[in-house]
């Protein structure tokens, strides 16, 4: 290999490390993800370069290969509806895992094919051996537990035009199954070793494989789902690193362990986000088959340092205070929060006023009069409603009817009693105690969006924690 | 690099070496991400490790060249495209979240 393939793998990890590192902030993400787009492109340049420009018919094939597949990455992730985009991330991540197990499954066919090729070195011969089966058994239990995933994501799929609803199925004894499938791989690898060329083994590691992502993925309900795809992941990257591990390559084993290595940290964020542990998620079965809002809905909580770095940055903040604001006092922190992202973003910042905001007309203004907030920032909800498109962040602090869009519905206690269209806003941070219901006793739709972040606390501690985030980014 | 200089033990030790130094700066490189980004980070991920297009690459010259049988020829070209369909799909897809999520949001500077 001459030098300046090993440099141009190097700049290629170079750029993926600073792009997985941009991808965790909200304001440097879309450049991380341009990042790692040109690392790949580095790596594949790279490594066309390498191959040398004959003029067979190997390039037609290779370059119809690189063509075709990209068209149809494409297509998919133009048309896919913004809906549909965990299930698309499922799919890709399915083929990456099943990518890596054929380069694999190449490697390990042609010396079915040739036995003359098969390596005499024992130590050659082995580390090919136990990476080809580590791979194989990562990459297929990656495509099937992906492409099961997806279609729990989607809650049951389509067969002959009839809606079959994907199964959630795990009785106790499944686990110990599980566990003894890993064990017969194990020992399937360590036989090929000696036998590299015996095609029995080589379909045994595949097949016990395949059923693996399967029963891994089927007791695991649609809610946890995000969390499954997450660790699937980290799964096919490490099937990558130990493709490189056969092949020899160094930029495989780089990106595929980064990936590994995050994905795992990612997954465990998640997990703790959604207040489950990881061994829970995977071999408690529970959490239904998504059905939908027969089950107690539940809410992601995040913290102040995730709602510092969403606020980095904001052009227009919109406070929304609530009878939560009154009641622990917290009218002197929001002023301050005010004051610290309009000195150090230059962000707009407005208050949204409700008129039956707390229990008494005119409460919030009292209170934040007494903080010393500009009047001309207090606006009345008719004249701010039209401005929270144009808003990066709502901040609601104890607000719940007043921002509920069930109101919008015609039905229901709330029926027709005009609100905040805090829901409009790209983000919306909430401050509040827990999910339960406000004081008309309608559940709010608002804490389930997307874009909702929930900070569950009390408002004077939640916002000290806020100001304080920011003070420190 | 070169595996023909090397000793197979030396270049095992040096890519375990690898393997092992990329593993802790992944658990160092993702801290604290804000709800809001975990699914684009983990699509931005997962297409990194499309990476596997090297090794398909790799696979399918030696098979074309001749070096190696059909049956790895085809199954390289299958990689190639499932490992592209992974690569090209992952980046065009989190960017499009992440222009949705940064909406008209000051940019990157």
């Amino acid at each position: 290999m001459e030098d300046w393939i090993s440099l141009g793998y190097l700049l290629s990890a170079a750029l993926f490390i600073f792009g997985l590192k941009k991808l965790g902030h909200p304001r440097t993400a879309p450049f991380g993800n341009q990042l790692g787009a040109l690392g790949m492109l580095v790596a594949v340049v790279t490594t066309i370069l390498q191959m040398g420009l004959g003029d067979g018919i190997e390039w037609v094939l290779i370059g119809s290969g690189l063509v075709i597949g990209s068209l149809i990455g494409l297509w998919m992730a133009v048309r896919v509806e913004m809906t549909g985009m965990p299930e698309l991330v499922a799919l890709f991540n399915g083929f990456g895992g099943a990518a890596s197990a054929l380069v694999a499954l190449s490697e390990i066919w042609r010396f079915v094919e040739q036995p003359a090729d098969v390596p005499d070195q024992q130590l050659e011969l082995t580390v090919i051996m136990v990476a080809a089966g580590l791979s194989a058994l990562v990459g297929w239990m990656t495509l099937t537990g992906s492409i099961l995933a997806m279609f729990k994501l989607k809650g049951g799929v389509s067969i002959f035009g009839k809606w079959v609803k994907t199964p959630t199925w795990g009785p106790v004894w499944l686990n110990p199954l599980k566990i003894m499938m890993i064990i017969g791989v194990a020992v399937l690898i360590y036989l090929s070793i000696d036998e590299p060329t015996n095609t029995d083994y080589l379909w045994g590691i595949i097949g016990i494989s395949a059923v693996l992502g399967i029963v891994l993925v089927l007791p695991i309900g649609g809610a946890d789902m995000p969390v499954v795809v997450s660790l699937l992941n980290s799964l096919s990257g490490i099937a990558a690193a130990f493709t490189g591990f056969i092949i020899g390559n160094s930029v495989l084993i780089v990106a595929g362990s980064l990936v590994g290595a995050s994905g795992l940290i990612l997954t465990f964020i998640m997990c703790k986000a959604m207040n489950r542990t990881l061994p829970d998620v995977l071999f408690k079965s529970f959490g239904g088959s998504g059905e939908k809002e027969s089950l107690t809905r539940t809410k992601v909580g995040s913290d102040p340092d995730e709602v510092a770095m969403m606020i980095d940055g904001a052009q227009k903040v919109i406070i929304v205070p609530g009878y939560g604001m009154a009641v622990s006092q917290c009218q002197h922190q929001v002023k301050e929060f005010a004051d610290l992202i309009a000195e150090k973003y230059d962000t707009d910042v407005k208050y949204a006023i409700h008129p039956v905001a707390g229990r008494m007309p005119g409460h919030m203004n009292v209170l934040l009069a007494e903080a010393n907030v500009p009047y001309e920032q207090l606006i009345e909800m008719d004249e701010i409603n039209p401005e929270f498109p144009d808003c990066d962040v709502a901040l609601i602090i104890g607000a719940n009817d007043t921002t509920n869009p069930a109101a919008r519905s015609g039905e229901g206690p709330l029926a027709g009693m005009p609100i905040i269209d805090a829901d409009a806003a790209r983000t919306v941070v909430i401050i509040k105690r827990s999910l339960s219901v406000g004081y008309a006793g309608v559940d709010n739709d608002l804490f389930y969006m997307d874009k909702t972040m929930m900070l569950f606390g009390d408002g004077k501690a939640m916002m000290t924690g806020l100001n304080n985030a920011i003070k420190e980014s | 690099m070169n595996a023909e200089l090397l000793t197979p033990e030396l270049f095992l030790i040096g890519n375990i070496t690898l393997f092992m130094l990329a593993i802790f700066l992944g658990f160092e490189l993702i801290t604290k991400v804000p709800a809001t980004l975990h699914t684009p980070l983990m699509s931005g991920a997962n297409a990194i490790s499309g990476i596997s297009i090297i090794g398909a690459l790799l696979g399918a010259n030696v098979a074309y060249d001749g070096g190696a049988t059909a049956v790895s020829g085809i199954l390289a070209f299958v990689a190639v495209v499932l490992a592209m369909i992974n690569v090209v799909g992952g980046f065009a897809v989190t960017n499009r979240m992440l222009n949705m999520i940064a909406g008209k949001k000051r940019g990157g500077a």
